[in-house]
């Protein structure tokens, strides 16, 4: 995958099947350290310690159409590829949390991409029955976004994948994301 | 800026559509939003419905996604289900399409022969 967007969207997708009422998305960029984190936390069923050993084999997965799941083993791979780490945590009733690191300037490290049209697609998916929190922090400088926030001011009549409002946050994370990377002490 | 405070705004110009949508039973365009269909570049062809559908101001359309249905050669892969009618699966779609799909299917019901599961096999 060109972009780490787009793994966000594969791994946030395993959270959802996994029946995740909330999943939070964390990113953070912090230049000094030259050091970029992303962590996905679900609140989902979680995976017993024997699932968890092979999770992160190409020929690991839980679903039946087809043998192969390659999410988790391409993003591990992009981790050490680019000098960082991948961490995996989870117990079965206790939901996941996932810790990727990079190093930030690793000339083979993908552009984050459209992390706004990843957010736009989940929601488009699975609004209903999951909230997605989304905190964005680029050398201190914070955005956050929170879908239970947007329920709330919208209230029970006008669901979060209305098409307006969807493309209302769409422009909402991207604006919110421009100003934590621009906004640079 | 784009604030919390649009969405009230936004909420009252949309309840009537809410409704309508509520009420009829329309067609459905579904998403293969799996690894193989998201490396293939499911999300913008996803993204791309989701505007066409809010600029038609379509009522009665739902964009929705799916998983892997074991054709991970043919992504990205949008089925459109229509009332009434049978199950069309289009493949290799790009976001450049969708603006047909929706004007020539989903509007008219007329499906693009050209873009679909048949005519690639």
């Amino acid at each position: 995958m060109n972009e780490l967007s787009l793994y966000i969207l594969d791994l946030v997708q395993n959270s959802i099947r996994a029946g995740a009422t909330l999943v939070q998305v964390i990113v953070k960029f912090d230049t000094a350290e030259d050091l970029l984190v992303i962590e996905i936390h679900d609140n989902g069923c979680g995976m017993d310690e024997e699932l968890l050993n092979r999770v992160t084999s190409p020929f690991t997965t839980t679903r039946t159409t087809r043998k192969v799941g390659l999410g988790l083993p391409m993003i591990k791979q992009q981790c050490e590829m680019t000098g960082g780490e991948f961490r995996i945590q989870s117990a079965p009733g206790q939901g996941t949390v996932l810790k990727l690191s990079f190093t930030a300037s690793h000339m083979d490290l993908p552009p984050m991409g459209d992390l706004s049209g990843t957010m736009v697609s989940l929601i488009t998916a699975a609004s209903e029955e999951t909230d997605y929190v989304l905190r964005y922090v680029h050398d201190g400088n914070e955005f956050e976004f929170d879908t239970r926030q947007i329920r709330e001011t919208l209230g029970s009549d006008v669901p979060l994948s209305t098409p307006e409002v969807l493309s209302w946050i769409g422009d909402y994370i991207t604006e919110g994301i421009n100003e934590a990377n621009n906004n640079q002490p | 800026m784009k604030s919390i405070a649009d969405l009230e705004k936004i909420r009252q110009a949309t309840l009537s559509k809410v409704n309508l949508r509520r009420e009829s039973e329309g067609t459905r365009i579904v998403v293969g939003m799996a690894t193989c269909g998201i490396a293939a570049g499911a999300r913008p062809v996803m993204n791309a419905f989701v505007d066409e559908v809010a600029k038609r101001n379509l009522l009665d359309v739902t964009v929705a996604q799916t998983g892997c249905i074991g054709m991970c050669r043919y992504e990205p892969i949008v089925e459109i289900l229509a009332p009434g009618k049978e199950k069309v699966t289009y493949v290799h779609v790009k976001p450049e399409m969708v603006p047909r799909i929706v004007n020539d299917h989903v509007v008219n019901g007329n499906p693009v022969v050209e873009y679909t599961i048949s005519n690639a096999e």
